[in-house]
């Protein structure tokens, strides 16, 4: 589908669903207790069909964290970025893992670095760094010893 | 009687885990990675990766750091696929300051990209043969490996690493040897690719371990998320320069080479096949490189407009994203790597259980690992 007919696509969904128009994407934030059962959606209906996860990643914008995902479609060529917003104090959402199996090891990642929990994970540990080392990617992160400001 | 009990056949592992530790300092791992794996006998149970030895902070380093400081941390992710690594945040940055770029430089990014691939893919051979016990192929893949780094030499003076990009085109204009040389490099080469076939390709030891050891399914490749060489051997068609094109990719005329067995051995035979097709993108870029600036003019300081960016960018081993995200500040607010590597990884846990922990070492090897950029 082009980008006009995912919008309308989208538009029909869910009236809480934002849309937004990115520079090259079209962007679309879902509320967090959402956000599993329409990546599901995304993924198992025919004509999205999204099944390549190609990354989720977060941003830590001070006062809560966005999760962003950049989905693709093997068949139908067609990307989006899935965006939803998460509270900085409970910093946990349901885990995207058995949508996509890659999903995983970014969460991991995520975990790791911004220390947001995702329920659910078969396995919810950190993956670069040790257990006491903190979240070094959040932005209240840190280190007289290790970082050096100029 | 006595004596039938006393003969009882152990196998270690059948009735506890037995768990050997392959690594973070084994030669086979191409970099410190720990593979924790459970065994039975000699049969691999389960195989859990262990990183983190390598990790250091590169997205966070980048907050702080402005996009013409940034280029030079990505060459330490993925160091032989540093060229595309580059490119991928140049394209990115350029993409967001909206700069027109030089026709000579995509021309000559694009050529650098493929002489990027083919060296890769010659180390990735030499270190894949070494492994399974064919010294052989170490000395004949390093010693044609060597002709591209002379040509690198001779036009940027570096030569594993380039950190010839910058935003806007390159920091220096290439050598007027430069098309001399990737002309005798292909008449060389040429003769010498078949050579790695004799050598390896068709050696009986060789195939006896690498046919229908640790097959991938194409779903199994989509969901998780492998992609390069290694995707593609599955018949997952993920080449970037076919399917969200860049740079001069458009321009030119190339196979995406697709297999479908998606065995150890598949994969073995994609890489060999993109290197004649690399081959000939750089005949068809050659003798077209336009005339012109190697740069466009840009300011000294890099302020990109608050948004985001993504650019996906093909590397020797698969799909490098680039997601930057700005407040119009002079460095990035965030930027985050997705690095082929990191999911190519972790698809060895469903690879490897069942075969025999020789095969781990194969097919570890025809993931083409680079650890830094698992860890970053």
């Amino acid at each position: 589908m082009d980008t006009l007919s995912l919008r309308n696509y989208f538009a029909g969904i869910s009236p809480e669903i934002i849309i937004a128009d990115g520079k090259q994407y079209l962007e679309i934030t879902i509320p967090g207790p959402e956000f599993h059962d329409f990546c599901a959606r995304m993924k198992n209906d025919d004509d999205l069909h999204f099944d390549y996860l190609i990354s989720l990643t977060a941003v830590d914008w001070n006062d809560h964290f966005i999760i962003v995902c950049h989905l693709t479609s093997t068949a139908h060529r067609h990307t989006v970025v899935l965006k939803t917003k998460i509270d900085r104090i409970e910093a946990a959402i349901d885990t995207l893992s058995d949508i996509w199996k890659t999903a995983e090891y970014h969460e991991r990642e995520v975990y790791d670095l911004f220390g947001i929990t995702f329920r659910n994970h078969p396995d919810m540990r950190r993956l670069f760094l040790e257990d006491d080392y903190g979240f070094p990617l959040r932005k209240d992160f840190t280190d007289d010893e290790r970082i050096i400001t100029r | 009687m006595m004596q039938e009990e006393v003969i009882k056949n152990i196998i270690l592992g059948e009735e506890e885990d037995y768990i050997v530790n392959v690594g973070p300092q084994h030669p086979s791992t191409h970099g410190v990675l720990r593979f924790e794996v459970s065994l039975q006998g000699e049969t691999i149970k389960k195989v859990v990766p262990h990183c983190g030895y390598i990790h250091r902070g590169i997205e966070k380093m980048c907050e702080r750091l402005t996009y013409q400081q940034i280029i030079h941390l990505t060459d330490r992710m993925d160091y032989l696929s540093a060229h595309m690594n580059n490119e991928a945040v140049c394209l990115c940055v350029e993409k967001a300051l909206e700069v027109d770029i030089p026709a000579r430089v995509t021309v000559i990014r694009a050529m650098i990209d493929e002489l990027n691939r083919i060296a890769s893919h010659q180390l990735w051979w030499s270190a894949m043969g070494m492994d399974m016990g064919a010294l052989t192929t170490f000395f004949y893949g390093l010693r044609d490996r060597e002709k591209i780094l002379d040509i690198y030499e001779e036009s940027f003076g570096t030569r594993l690493i380039q950190s010839v990009n910058t935003p806007g085109g390159l920091m220096n204009d290439i050598h007027p040897g430069f098309q001399r040389k990737v002309k005798e490099f292909i008449t060389y080469f040429r003769k010498k690719l078949p050579e790695y076939d004799q050598l390896l390709t068709g050696n009986v030891i060789f195939r006896e371990r690498t046919k229908n050891i640790a097959s991938l399914s194409c779903t199994d490749a989509i969901q998780y998320g492998v992609t390069g060489p290694a995707g593609r051997a599955s018949g997952f068609s993920c080449d970037v320069r076919k399917v969200d094109p860049y740079g001069a990719y458009p321009q030119v005329n190339f196979r995406e080479i697709l297999m479908t067995e998606g065995d150890t051995f598949a994969r073995y035979k994609v890489r060999i096949a993109e290197m004649y097709e690399s081959m000939k993108i750089l005949e068809q870029l050659v003798d077209n490189i336009p005339e012109g600036d190697y740069s466009a003019k840009m300011k000294p300081v890099l302020r990109l407009p608050a948004g985001e960016y993504f650019q996906r960018m093909e590397t020797a081993r698969g799909e490098l994203a680039v997601y930057i995200v700005s407040n119009g500040d002079k460095t990035p607010y965030r930027i985050k790597f997705r690095s082929p590597n990191f999911s190519n990884l972790f698809v060895i846990s469903k690879l490897a259980p069942g075969y025999k922990i020789a095969d781990l070492i194969a097919i570890s090897g025809s993931l083409d690992l680079v650890i830094p950029d698992i860890d970053r």
